[in-house]
């Protein structure tokens, strides 16, 4: 039992973290982080209760909340917090421990399949492919819903872009991707299930 | 003056108007970029959102490259790139991370670099000497300063103006000759990092914003990130027709209306390669 697992990690603590975990004890509950977040009016979980359900040690729902990948990562939670619980960071403790345990909310596949594939992309080349990023994107949603349309969905912006000298056929690559790589193995997330 | 620079991904991609608008206002103030040449992407929102380690390692890497090629002083005009940097500089504070951090990216991460957002480059050349050159002062301008998230967070971070309300962009602004408004929305987040992933989220937001500052009365939003450029200008048209009604703003980056005001054309600045231009 997985989850029996993660209950075990003591609750002012999150599973994944590098340097050090971060603390949820600290939080009494005054919702300014909701209050403040652009996006709270989309979560199933508001970011106050997402830190509620750290502190009590209720990974399984944390994890599995489509709340945690709606976030847009803007810091206006952490910054405002009266105790300095960085509820941003909470976020991503959070998606990261998630995606390794393959907990993500199915409902935001699109937002998951595009960040796994912008980091692919950028251990890859080093510096990001834009054309490769969006045909990779597209492609994965396609495949995983069958939303055909998808595929064309925004492709009038590409000759307004090509335009506008926007679309590079061929950019620019790191010049050592090897240690890109490298990079990529030593920060393997340590904790898969 | 010459500055090590860090474009990041965004610059050399379908953000190359910025570019552009950087090295041809920059250089109308003396000011050469040196790019570092082995420069990585710094992780952006895939690498925090997924993996926390690395979002610290790949700035790291960044860091400690132009550390080792002498930069003492690194522009990163992408927020999300710099507050990536800055994010590095301050784990290096901590001798075992800093360490750590090193093996990992096979450099030696010193953390003394200064890393400058677009608005610090604007102030390092000096407002009072941008007010000199100015030979054509932007008088029909009103514009709404736009700082987006992390151009002031996380604060203990970026250590970069007040971050409710910062008003560094104005005084730029307002050193040219042009007016800016009070509103609502310079903090807020336009979303960017969700563009292509979850779109119904950003145009709400882009929406927001840009009538939020048609509503105070500005004429033009100014911004200092590629990315909010990219949301607030090419998606304007889909926020028009997600919300049924026409808004027109144009959208400049900072260094665009520091351009004009200098006397640099709008095709030397690439303003005519936005999609949103003067009705």
């Amino acid at each position: 039992m997985e989850n029996q697992a993660l209950g075990q990690v003591p609750s002012e603590h999150l599973p994944v973290h590098f340097p050090s975990p971060i603390q949820v004890a600290n939080c009494y509950q005054c919702g300014k982080c909701t209050a403040g977040c652009p996006v709270a009016m989309h979560m199933d979980v508001a970011p106050n209760q997402v830190v509620r359900l750290a502190q009590l040690g209720e990974w399984e729902k944390a994890l599995r909340s489509r709340a945690i990948w709606e976030c847009v990562g803007c810091q206006t939670c952490s910054t405002r917090c009266p105790k300095e619980v960085d509820c941003a960071g909470v976020m991503d403790a959070l998606r990261e421990a998630s995606l390794a345990r393959g907990m993500a909310a199915p409902e935001r596949f699109s937002v998951v399949a595009f960040q796994k594939i912008f980091l692919e992309n950028i251990r890859r080349n080093g510096r990001l492919n834009e054309l490769e990023l969006i045909g990779h994107f597209k492609l994965d949603v396609v495949l995983h819903t069958g939303r055909i349309p998808f595929l064309f969905k925004d492709a009038g912006l590409a000759p307004q872009l090509g335009k506008r000298k926007k679309l590079h056929l061929i950019p620019g690559k790191a010049r050592d991707r090897g240690v890109v790589n490298r990079i990529f193995e030593r920060c393997a997330s340590e904790r898969k299930p | 003056m010459n500055i090590g620079y860090y474009p990041g991904c965004a610059l050399h991609g379908s953000s190359n108007d910025y570019e552009q608008s950087l090295r041809a206002c920059l250089g109308a103030l003396d000011v050469q970029l040196d790019e570092m040449k082995d420069w990585i992407c710094c992780g952006a929102t895939a690498a925090h959102s997924l993996n926390h380690k690395l979002s610290l390692a790949l700035p790291a890497r960044n860091l400690a490259v132009a550390e080792r090629d002498g930069f003492k002083q690194l522009f990163a005009p992408c927020p999300l790139c710099s507050m990536q940097l800055l994010k590095a500089k301050k784990a290096a504070g901590d001798e075992r991370v800093r360490k750590e951090l090193s093996e990992i990216v096979e450099a030696d991460l010193r953390g003394e670099s200064e890393v400058l957002n677009l608005i610090q480059m604007f102030e390092k050349i000096g407002v009072a000497r941008l007010k000199s050159a100015v030979k054509a002062p932007p008088k029909s301008i009103t514009a709404a300063c736009y700082y987006g998230c992390l151009l002031t967070r996380p604060p203990d971070v970026v250590h970069f103006d007040d971050f409710e309300q910062p008003t560094s962009m104005e005084t730029i602004v307002a050193a040219l000759g042009a007016k800016t408004v009070e509103w609502n929305y310079k903090t807020e987040c336009c979303g960017a990092g969700m563009t292509m992933s979850n779109e119904d989220i950003v145009l709400e937001l882009a929406h927001k914003i840009l009538s939020n500052a048609a509503e105070h009365g500005a004429n033009c939003l100014v911004v200092a990130c590629p990315m909010c450029h990219v949301n607030l200008d090419m998606k304007q048209a889909a926020v028009e027709r997600r919300f049924g009604k026409k808004l027109g703003m144009v959208v400049y980056y900072l260094s665009d209306l520091v351009g004009l005001a200098l006397g640099l054309s709008a095709e030397q600045l690439s303003i005519n390669r936005h999609f949103v231009t003067q009705a």
